[in-house]
């Protein structure tokens, strides 16, 4: 079949360095146009390369009719740079893209609201801004305001709005757009569970409908459950492409895989993060399931180890760890002393000693975690505090529902017990 | 693209749990028969580039809308609104016929000063707002250039073409300023429509250059008020072309408002035209026109990622 999207040999080079990212002044640039022919006698050939970036390089594929595609990969491989290109915002370097149909591109999802406009101004306005006719938008009005339920708030100015009622007006208006092909960043990043879950159900159906979409997300579940395919890019190259199950495990594997496990060493005592007490050697993070030594899940139980000197012969140490979610907000402490009450109360020989400490499944949220190490002696002082770079991923269940795939809020997600009971009748 | 669908009326569409079923709806199905030749290739273009004026073309609405946005917007939250349009060239004005009419005794043409002033000066307020807005419009919209793809020369197109309705404004002023002074209407107001088109092309021209400028050295910024205030020196806009001595009258002439402000007094005040001047200027605004499009085409590539 003949694909509604062929992109060849793509490619997109940026400038870097402060010079030319920022923009020039015509100062500089005179001075430029006087100083490049001396400094090019003086460095023989002086063509140098070292100021740019290839934020794309080689990219080829080809998007059949009606294919949703996923695209994947870790910040900075390119995945923006890709929709832009596509989209048309930016030139590519090289390369060619063939596109058969009316595209339209949703890189934010409010784009060109203006905050003085009323909401129905605002429909009218976004529409126009993202492709949509005059006419396309008088019929499709009503559905649009029905999609965001702000009826009575139609005439209010948007700046008045609170946040979630701008974004659901904003992807209210996005949603309506019906182009053969749709190019979707990462929109569902922003807003509360609620929202993603209904911007995430109007992407199945777009999905269900035909159309061909191009999609960039980070969640790995919604990737999952909307695309056949994925598309994974990695410093600008396409690093895997095929049935998007098996894209996304080999994604999180390469990127994730052995960060389950990662760990911090240092073998030389004398270099080694410390002070004359106590010096560190080691900080792991471990997957304890067998099973899923791929990555861990919510579900998975897990330990983190903490090695170290002790230099003082007869001081009483404990391990404390902060444990931090990517907002670094604390999500617990948790401690030796209190955890290993025993041991707490030995004074130990110097010597190298190792404290584990186990969590179980069902306790951290989705999301990226950190902690600190804290040494503690005698059960009140710190002596020693070290912020651990090892950070740990902790991966939605693949088995989660189409309806489920947002994040749900909250630090942890404890699987409790929950009970129903009829206590009376009518 | 035609929405067929009447169920979507029936069944509004609930929030919390988007069902499966409503997928059936809105049936757009996947387009049949994929046309030959891509609708759009998207390659790298080094130099110059073809205008796409049908690209243009397709986007007029979107035209529209941001010139309606930038009308609106405008004087939201002002105390007088709309009377801005009024209060800057009537006050300027006010003060010309004080200080140049009264006081310097700067002639005019026989025409009485305040109505010559206010002639020149609805021009010119019109031209100087056009290309400073203009001139701003590119940078001041970073955050549509970098997220969604359109004609890029609408931005400074409608910065120009919101100027044109205060411009509609100001002329009533004058219609009435006219009637005080008793000043008749002849068939030189055949002209106006020419004038306004003139100026309106001009401030494009130099909009549209300034605006792509702009993007990349925003000196522009600090340049064009400046910019504005020497030229508007530089035009017959409080003293007639006809004050100056003839080798400077000439020169005067390569300032393409000369022509279109003394047009304008011609049109509206009855006086006679000046067809050398006239053909000048619409020469030199035809020229800039195509100069500045084409080179807004070459620098458009790069706003995205610099802007």
């Amino acid at each position: 079949m003949k694909p509604i999207v062929r992109a060849t040999t793509l490619g997109k080079q940026y400038t870097i360095g402060t010079r030319e990212a920022a923009y020039d002044t015509l100062r500089e640039s005179i001075t430029q146009a006087v100083r490049a022919p001396i400094r090019r006698l003086r460095s023989g050939n002086g063509k140098r390369n070292v100021d740019t970036i290839w934020a794309l390089k080689d990219v080829n594929f080809d998007v059949q009719p009606g294919e949703v595609v996923g695209i994947i990969g870790s910040n900075g491989a390119g995945k923006s740079t890709l929709l832009k290109v596509l989209s048309r915002i930016t030139e590519p370097t090289t390369g060619r893209v063939e596109l058969y149909g009316r595209v339209a591109s949703l890189l934010e999802v409010g784009t060109g609201f203006h905050p003085e406009l009323t909401g129905r101004e605002n429909i009218y306005l976004n529409g126009a801004i993202l492709g949509m006719k005059k006419t396309e938008i008088n019929t499709k009005f009503n559905r649009i305001v029905d999609f965001s339920e702000l009826e009575r708030f139609l005439d209010t100015p948007v700046k008045r709005y609170s946040s979630g009622m701008y974004m659901r007006l904003a992807f209210a208006v996005a949603s309506h757009l019906e182009p053969e092909i749709l190019i979707v960043d990462e929109v569902l990043a922003v807003g509360d569970a609620q929202f993603q879950k209904k911007c995430l159900g109007k992407m199945s159906d777009v999905a269900s409908e035909g159309r061909t979409v191009l999609f960039v997300s980070h969640n790995m579940i919604a990737i999952q459950s909307l695309c056949k395919r994925a598309l994974w890019l990695e410093g600008g190259a396409i690093a895997d492409d095929g049935g998007a199950g098996t894209v996304v495990r080999n994604y999180l594997s390469h990127s994730f895989g052995n960060k389950s496990s990662e760990e911090e060493v240092w073998p030389d005592i004398e270099t080694a993060p410390g002070n004359d007490s106590v010096r560190l050697h080691r900080v792991q993070v471990r997957s304890l399931d067998e099973a899923s030594d791929q990555h861990l899940t919510t579900r998975t139980p897990f330990c983190i180890d903490v090695e170290y000197w002790n230099l003082q012969p007869g001081a009483n140490l404990t391990i404390t760890l902060h444990l931090y979610t990517e907002q670094q907000v604390i999500a617990f402490t948790t401690g030796s002393g209190s955890g290993d009450p025993e041991w707490s109360r030995r004074n130990l020989p110097a010597g190298l000693f190792r404290t584990t400490c186990y969590m179980p499944g069902d306790l951290l949220n989705v999301g990226r975690h950190r902690f600190n190490v804290l040494v503690i002696k005698d059960l009140s002082s710190v002596i020693y505090q070290y912020e651990s770079a090892v950070t740990f991923e902790i991966f939605d269940l693949d088995e989660r529902a189409l309806s489920q795939y947002a994040r749900e809020p909250g630090v942890v997600k404890p699987d409790l017990k929950w009970k129903t009971e009829q206590v009376g009748a009518l | 693209m035609g929405i067929s669908s009447t169920n979507n009326e029936a069944a509004p569409i609930s929030t919390a749990n988007p069902t499966r079923n409503r997928t059936l709806e809105n049936h757009q199905g996947p387009p049949e028969g994929l046309p030959e030749e891509p609708l759009v290739v998207i390659e790298p273009n080094g130099g110059w580039n073809a205008l796409e004026l049908r690209d243009l073309w397709a986007y007029r609405e979107l035209l529209y809308f941001l010139t309606w946005r930038d009308v609106k917007v405008r004087y939201k939250q002002t105390e007088l609104g709309v009377a801005w349009a009024i209060i800057q060239p009537l006050f300027t004005m006010l003060i010309f016929t004080l200080f140049f009419g009264r006081l310097a005794g700067v002639p005019s043409d026989n025409v009485p000063y305040p109505i010559f002033a206010f002639t020149g000066l609805l021009a010119w307020t019109f031209f100087s707002n056009a290309i400073t807005t203009s001139g701003n419009s590119l940078v001041g919209s970073a955050h549509l250039i970098t997220k969604v793809y359109f004609p890029r020369m609408i931005i400074p197109g409608a910065a120009v073409a919101a100027g044109l309705v205060d411009f509609a404004i100001a002329f009533v002023i004058l219609v009435l300023l006219m009637i005080y002074y008793g000043v008749g209407i002849t068939w030189n107001i055949l002209m106006f429509p020419v004038m306004v088109l003139l100026t309106t092309v001009l401030a494009l021209g130099t909009g549209m250059w300034l605006s792509a400028l702009n993007v990349k050295y925003r000196d522009i910024r600090f340049v064009l008020p400046f910019m504005v205030q020497l030229w508007m020196y530089l035009s017959p806009v409080i003293y007639p072309a006809s004050f100056l001595p003839a080798k400077l009258r000439s020169l005067l002439l390569l300032n393409p408002m000369t022509g279109i402000i003394e047009g304008y007094r011609s049109a509206m005040l009855g006086r006679p035209f000046n067809w050398i001047a006239l053909a000048v200027s619409a020469a030199i605004t035809l020229i800039l026109l195509i100069y500045s499009s084409y080179s807004f085409r070459r620098m458009e590539k790069s706003f995205a990622d610099i802007v």
